[in-house]
């Protein structure tokens, strides 16, 4: 695995950390900073989620800021309108990307639409966390891709960390943030660990990273696809193909300005995504792209997706997700183009 | 219930302190000239359509009036006008949902603690069960109170709110107006067993059933559940029996769906009347009560339809200005070329 490189001044504080640890650690500091700060969900307070993401939250915080809730997915989230009317910072977690499905109606007809609806008066600083994507060979609708569906909606935010120190930072920015925010936690990484130091956060919301820099071709990517992207382009360092990869964290806002400078470096473009292809937000990264990039483009924008099809059980899901192959060969195709 | 089985002695109003019937009645009344004027508004052209709640003024107004406005919190969904008004928002603010001024409507849901007009009906009742956990995780004197109907019963947001809300303790008292009528499909067609009261016993509250014409009968019905949230005793489901004498909405012929004998037969448990005639029994009141009551109504009722009618047109720049409280980057540019090509 590629780690994180570590700048020299920061690293007498970095420390070997996994995503699962860096969301928990994030939690632990809102909830100190902020005593509206309220974690609930199925399962969150004394198991300490599937994940154990919410691990000793409730023993040290107590019950009231941290507590489990009934089954039930649309109640968990018009709970949290509710208690954002009066007055808290509602941390929910839906424990997997397939089971927000339930919840839509609340999340798109209300928690997304309440400040419009009531011009300003209800703010909805509501953090939705969301274990998602696949990668794990888990049951059906426990590994879903549901960044489209959250990007399309008007009132939302969206982000999706893909290492240990951007969960912490973007968690952060996240639940500080007085618009509600779908915060998607790539299950397949939650236990990889890096050398990071976690900390008040580097960027704004809506930035993207750059998290290696190439001449050749640009990979976009967030989520776990990030990681794979970094793989794609040490292998590819070595037949002399320098990748960019940039990291978009936000995928609403995406950050065009960096978008776009990064495909006039390269000229090229390829975007990965784990969800669907039809309509995926690859499409939208693949406009913008042309939109803003245009006369630095080379070749057509090329898109390495999940298929138009639900997402797979186990031994399937490897043929599904966007392998290191798939990406190099559509890195190939825009530099043969 | 029907019509013919409520008490024919109609509202007792032994056990409420005179002034409080009669601004009971003085709501009641202003809200049935009110949705009066509404009515014609949409005749006229100013509404595109209007929901009206005639019928269900003893409900709405017994209701209301047995929150404590400094304190509590309602959940509305769309027809709970009489609600509004006695818990004193701003009509015209109120009524601007109505003209399609703003869908939550132009007054402050937070300031009126009357929340905003929503139109999925079981959508706000979870909502009120978050507000009341709020409200009980601070140990605040506040209850919230979610409005519904025997329609919006069959949504699953409600039953999950009621099982929060049983599991939470939480103080909310969920106020059921059984109109009889879910659009064009009876209560019978609509809620199994026939009685959505009888639903709180399987999420571990009371449950009660009360005439929705007898305004006495639903002011002790809510202030007792209101008093037991208070005192830590949890939630409770009431379930008020009234009737939607008016079509759905202005754009609905109930001729295709119920007998207007049905419609008559509950006209003449006109709430209204019944509560008239209760403060007449009961002393309350006396004839000049009665005129200033309907003089201060309707006054109230034509300068709140000058007002929604003159209110101006939100201003074009409002598509944008309250979607985030910190706006995109993308959503700016947006914005821009609002600006550019499509002009304030």
């Amino acid at each position: 695995m590629t780690e994180l490189a570590v700048p020299a001044d920061q690293a007498a504080t970095a420390t070997e950390t996994s995503m699962q640890q860096a969301v928990n650690a994030a939690l632990r500091t809102l909830l100190a900073e902020d005593p509206a700060t309220l974690v609930f969900g199925e399962d969150v307070g004394r198991l300490g989620g599937v994940f154990r993401v919410t691990d000793g939250l409730q023993a040290e915080f107590g019950d009231r800021r941290v507590f489990d809730t009934p089954l039930a997915e649309s109640a968990i989230i018009g709970l949290a309108v509710g208690l954002a009317m009066n007055g808290w910072r509602p941390v929910p977690e839906l424990q997997f990307d397939g089971f927000a499905y339930p919840a839509v109606d609340q999340i798109v007809n209300q928690m997304a639409r309440m400040h419009y609806r009531t011009r300003g008066a209800a703010p909805m600083p509501i953090t939705l966390r969301l274990p998602s994507f696949g990668g794990i060979q888990a049951p059906e609708h426990h590994g879903e891709s549901l960044e489209a569906l959250f990007a399309h909606v008007p009132g939302l935010k969206v982000c999706a960390p893909s290492d240990p120190a951007d969960a912490y930072g973007l968690l952060l920015q996240s639940v500080r943030a007085d618009d509600p925010v779908i915060y998607m936690e790539p299950k397949a990484r939650y236990w990889n660990r890096r050398a990071v130091r976690l900390g008040e956060p580097d960027l704004p919301i809506g930035a993207s990273r750059t998290v290696r820099e190439g001449r050749h071709a640009t990979l976009v990517a967030w989520g776990a696809m990030v990681h794979r992207c970094e793989q794609a382009a040490e292998l590819a360092a070595e037949d002399g193909v320098e990748l960019e990869v940039l990291d978009l964290r936000w995928l609403k806002p995406i950050d065009t300005d960096g978008l776009a400078a990064s495909v006039a470096r390269t000229g090229r473009a390829v975007v990965v995504h784990e969800a669907p292809l039809t309509a995926g937000l690859g499409a939208e990264v693949s406009a913008l792209v042309t939109e803003h990039a245009f006369a630095s483009l080379r070749a057509p924008v090329q898109r390495v997706t999940g298929f138009d099809v639900p997402y797979p059980a186990g031994p399937l899901e490897p043929q599904y997700l966007p392998t290191v192959d798939r990406i190099l060969l559509a890195v190939q195709r825009t530099l043969e183009f | 219930m029907n019509a013919e089985e409520a008490a024919p002695a109609g509202p007792d109003l032994s056990g409420i302190p005179p002034e409080l019937s009669r601004s009971m009645y003085r709501d009641m009344l202003t809200a049935r000239l009110l949705d009066d004027e509404a009515i014609a508004l949409q005749r006229q052209g100013v509404f595109p359509a209007y929901v009206s709640l005639r019928g269900q003024e003893a409900a709405q107004v017994g209701s209301a009036a047995a929150l404590d406005t400094a304190t509590d919190f309602a959940f509305p969904t769309y027809r709970e006008m009489a609600v509004a008004l006695t818990m004193g928002v701003d009509m015209v603010g109120y009524l601007a949902s109505h003209r399609a001024l703003w869908h939550g409507g132009l007054y402050d849901p937070m300031e009126s603690r009357f929340g905003p007009v929503n139109a999925v009906v079981g959508g706000p009742v979870p909502h009120a069960v978050g507000w009341a956990l709020g409200e009980s995780l601070r140990d605040g004197p506040g209850c919230a109170i979610a409005y519904f109907g025997d329609g919006a019963s069959s949504e699953g947001d409600v039953h999950e709110a009621m099982n929060f809300a049983g599991v939470f303790g939480a103080p909310v008292v969920f106020f059921c107006q059984n109109n009889q009528w879910a659009l064009s499909v009876p209560v019978e067609a609509q809620v199994a067993g026939g009685s959505v009261a009888a639903r709180a016993a399987g999420y571990g509250m009371p449950g009660v059933r009360v005439d929705g014409q007898d305004v006495a009968a639903v002011y002790e019905a809510t202030r007792a559940a209101l008093r037991r949230a208070r005192d830590g005793g949890g939630p409770t489901v009431i379930e008020a029996l009234t009737y939607r004498v008016n079509p759905h909405s202005t754009s609905d012929d109930p001729g295709r769906y119920r007998d207007p004998a049905e419609e008559r037969r509950w006209r003449e448990r006109d709430p209204i009347t019944l509560t008239r005639r209760a403060l007449e029994r009961a002393g309350h009141a006396d004839t000049d009560f009665f005129d200033a009551a309907e003089t201060g109504a309707r006054a109230f009722c034509e300068a709140a339809r000058d007002g929604v009618g003159n209110a101006p047109h939100p201003a074009g720049s409002d598509l944008f200005s309250h979607v985030y409280r910190e706006p995109t980057e993308a959503l700016r540019r947006q914005q821009r070329v609002w600006r550019d090509e499509v002009g304030p």
